[in-house]
Parts: structure tokens; C-alpha cells; sequence
């Protein structure tokens, strides 16, 4: 992806908007542009997700991607967010083994990717374990 | 008008790498170089960590604790000596990152080991002079040593983030007062990946000339004796620069303890003081009195008269302390160090 492309989404990576959809009151992220449940009558609005939820299922990288060798083994993992959407996202800070469905997770800021020394750093979410806070 | 610290937050990465560790790869006596630089361990960025992550995390707690609305900060500063980008300031991600952008100014700031503190000093003069209503400062970074040099058993990872303002302050700043001059005891050529240094010339002309002379420089410009201090932090390059500075100014081991954290994650850099102050703010009561002096290679001295407000208590406790960071660990060997830090050029 270029950087222009990367750019554009900035707000929904580094952190999450997505839509509520008023008619039915879900949520959606990434962003769209009409409610697949209610259609016409969607009257979406953009709202900021809390970075909080729980891993749904996992699967540990062993063969990786360009650009995502030099992390492996890593794991890559769908979260359903408290506040509804499901998205896949890298869990970090997190042994492999330690990995579990149903794991409680929360946003965390870090490098998704860079393009070679020379090219632009892209940052965006991924989701850890909480923090122990006290 | 006061000013001070409406909240604050830290980064400390996980990893770390004990000096028995890198003195094994080198043949150097581990236990010596211990108690020379009475440094443990230190802690480092993960592959997918930089300044700028470091930054974000730490803003985002200090905003938490602040309570305050981010589109209403004005001004945002970044001090680091390890920038991600040679060209294109470590601030605008910030700024993204936390909604404090569009309306705002921004700036990233280098000055070795104080470019924190000196963001600080930025943002009381605007808050001071009304320009602006917060702002965001920042020390952090992901320090490199050259492997082998006696750097690499400090050179560590870790940042602070402070919302300075007029109101609902958590602690005051009553005074700074700044010493600096052209020293040349540590510098990194542009394009250079590692830093060089004086060797001992750090020492006596660097930082403790600068030190000694910003502290007692503040300590006559507000009319305070050591005494009239609960607690001090000094620039903790090593654990033995700060204890020596202490000592020859007349400030006492229980004054600098809290504040010593280079001993169980090494010397941070821009994040240095930075965090020791956090660190002292996660146990301070109201009334107790801080004297900060922050110190960077090149060379200046920032120091600060910081008194804590009746407000700490209510508005710490929700946010990660510097204790939470330092007590998550994972130990890892010299060859994953080697790759955490890049210290290898994979082919691509
Ligand atoms: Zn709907």
C-alpha cells in the first residue's frame, strides 16, 4: 500500500472510528458507507470504538508476509470488540503459549510496517493483554 | 499565572537485557562494570516500538489522567535524540495520534538527554504567556550504544509525557532556571548510526559543570536550600553521575532514591528525568517539594522548583505508574537484542 492510500485512513488505524448505525444501534468498523441490516433506512454516524475486547480465535504466523519477516513466530487473531465489530489484528506483548480464546485484549499504538530504510513508516492498532494498571 | 503539570504518563518497553549478558559477548567482568556504573539491566524497545509509539503511549495516559479534552492542547513537543524519521517530525504523529491535531503547533526537539525537559521549559512560556491553553511534552527514546562500547550496558529505551497548563494543576512549577554551553562530550554525526563520546571528559566538564551549576543556579534564583526539598532527581546516565551530583550539593540518599530508576532499566535518555519525576509523582503527597534537574550532552543542565497540589490524589490511580512498567519484564540474550535493536542489516 502507498503512502497516499495510507494516509487517507489514518483516523480508523490510529485509533479506531468506525460507524453506528442509528436506525439499529450496531457498530461497525471499518467504516461503511450504509447499514447491511437496515439499507435505505441506515443512518450511519461516526463514532470512536474503545479499544477493548476479546480474542475470538488465533492462529500463530510461522511464514509471514513481506515486510512482517523479521516478527515471526507472531500471532494474528480475530477480536470481537466490546462495543460489537469484529476486526483481525496482531496480538503483541503476549507469549505464544500464553495465547488463549477468550483472552481480553486492548488497543495498543505500534509500527505496522515500513517500506524498506528508506520508505514511510506506517503505525496503526494492534492489541496486548491489558496492562495490570496498580 | 501558575503553571505546572495537569498529568502525566510513562512508557517502559518490556524487554531487557541484563549486563552479565552483554558482558559476556565482549569478555568484559560483568561485576565490575556493575558497580562502576551500578546498572543492572536495561530495558529496550520491541521490533515494532520506536520513539513515536513510546510517545503515544505515555501522552495517552497523561491525557487520561488530565482529564482534558486533547483538541484543547496547542502545543506539542517531542524531545528525543532517536526520532524514527530523519525528515518529518515524531510530533505530527503525536498530534494525530491523540486527536490534538489539526489546530496546534508542533515541533520535535533534540538536545541529547534534555530535549524533554527543554520541551517543558516551551511549553510554560506559552501556557505562562496565554498563547496557548495545554501543551504536550514529551521526552522519549530508543537510545543505541555501538556494540562493545561501554554505552551499549545503558543505552535504553523509554519515555514521559506531561500536559503543561494553568489549571487543575496536579503539581506547580515554581521556577526553572537553565545553564548551557558548547561541550563536546557526546555526539552523532548526521547518518552515523551509533553516538561517540569524550570518555571520562563526560564527567567534570559535562555533567557535573552543568548540574551543579543549574541546580545551585535555581536553588539561589528561589531562595530554597536542599532542605527544603522531599525529594530530587537528577539525569541518571549511570547510577553513580546522580548520587556524586546529589552528595556535592547537599542532598541526601532518601531524597534521590525514588527517583533512581537507572539501576533497573538504564539510562533512557530524553526519558531519563523525565521518568524519575514520574516516578516520584506516583508516591508524593501534596505539599512535598521536587528539585529536577535534567542534564544533556553538548552541553546544558535544565532544572526545576516543582511543589505537588492537593489534586494528585484524586486524579492518580487510574493510570499505569512507572512501578507497572518496570515490574513487566521478559529477559532476552544478546542475539535477540542484537535483533530488537537492528543492530544487523537483514537484506531485503
Ligand atoms: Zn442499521
Amino acid at each position: 500500500m502507498g503512502a497516499p492510500r495510507f494516509w487517507r485512513n489514518t483516523k480508523s488505524r490510529y485509533n479506531l472510528y468506525g460507524v453506528r448505525c442509528g436506525t439499529c444501534e450496531k457498530n461497525y468498523f471499518p467504516p461503511r458507507k450504509i447499514c447491511p441490516s437496515c439499507r435505505r433506512a441506515s443512518k450511519l454516524e461516526s463514532v470512536k470504538l474503545k479499544a477493548s475486547g476479546e480474542v475470538v480465535t488465533y492462529t500463530i504466523i510461522h511464514s509471514a508476509p513481506e515486510g512482517f519477516e523479521n516478527q515471526t513466530p507472531y500471532i494474528m487473531a480475530i477480536v470481537k470488540l466490546s462495543e460489537g465489530p469484529m476486526l483481525t489484528t496482531q496480538i503483541v506483548d503476549c507469549e505464544i503459549e500464553d495465547a488463549s480464546i477468550g483472552m481480553p485484549v486492548e488497543g495498543v499504538f505500534r509500527k505496522i510496517n515500513e517500506s524498506g530504510r528508506d520508505g514511510p513508516i506506517y503505525y496503526g492498532m494492534k492489541f496486548r493483554p491489558p496492562r495490570s494498571s496498580n | 499565572m501558575k503553571v505546572g503539570i495537569c498529568g502525566y504518563g510513562v512508557y517502559i518497553p518490556r524487554f531487557r537485557i541484563r549486563v552479565e549478558e552483554i558482558a559476556a559477548i565482549w569478555g568484559g567482568d560483568a561485576e565490575g562494570i556493575k558497580r562502576g556504573l551500578q546498572v543492572q539491566e536495561k530495558a529496550i524497545a520491541g521490533l515494532d516500538e520506536d520513539t513515536a509509539t513510546i510517545a503515544v503511549e505515555a501522552s495517552r495516559s497523561a491525557l487520561a489522567m488530565a482529564g482534558i479534552d486533547p483538541a484543547d492542547i496547542g502545543a506539542v513537543y517531542v524531545g528525543s535524540e532517536s526520532h524514527p524519521y530523519a525528515v518529518k517530525p515524531t510530533a505530527t504523529i503525536l498530534g494525530d495520534a491523540i486527536e490534538a491535531s489539526p489546530v496546534m503547533t508542533a515541533a520535535d526537539y533534540e538536545f541529547a538527554c534534555k530535549a524533554g525537559t527543554a520541551a517543558i521549559q516551551t511549553c510554560m512560556g506559552l501556557v505562562g504567556s496565554g498563547m496557548i491553553r495545554y501543551g504536550l511534552a514529551v521526552g522519549a527514546d530508543t537510545a543505541q550504544g555501538a556494540p562493545g562500547d561501554t554505552l551499549e550496558y545503558t543505552a535504553a529505551s523509554g519515555g514521559a509525557a506531561y500536559i503543561i497548563g494553568s489549571t487543575e494543576l496536579i503539581a506547580e512549577i515554581e521556577a526553572t532556571y537553565s545553564v548551557t554551553t558548547d561541550t563536546p562530550d557526546f555526539w552523532r554525526r548526521e547518518g552515523e548510526p551509533y553516538p561517540r563520546h569524550g570518555g571520562r571528559f563526560t564527567g567534570s566538564p559535562a555533567y557535573f559543570k552543568h548540574v551543579l551549576s543549574a541546580t545551585t543556579g535555581l536553588l539561589k534564583k528561589t531562595n530554597l536550600s536542599p532542605g527544603d526539598f522531599d525529594y530530587a532527581v537528577f539525569h541518571q546516565p549511570n547510577g553513580k553521575f546522580p548520587r556524586t551530583a546529589a552528595k556535592n550539593l547537599g542532598f541526601t540518599k532518601e531524597q534521590i532514591e525514588c527517583g533512581l530508576l537507572v539501576e533497573r532499566i538504564g539510562n533512557t535518555y530524553s526519558g531519563a528525568t523525565m521518568l524519575g519525576l514520574a516516578r516520584v509523582l506516583d508516591e508524593a503527597k501534596p505539599g512535598d517539594r521536587i528539585l529536577v534537574t535534567a542534564f544533556g550532552s553538548g552541553a546544558g543542565s535544565d532544572s526545576f522548583s516543582i511543589t505537588v497540589t492537593d489534586k494528585i490524589t484524586e486524579k492518580r490511580g487510574e493510570t499505569p505508574t512507572v512501578e507497572d512498567y518496570i515490574r513487566e519484564k521478559k529477559y532476552v540474550d544478546y542475539g535477540t537484542y542484537v535483533k530488537l535493536r537492528r543492530k544487523i542489516v537483514v537484506p531485503s
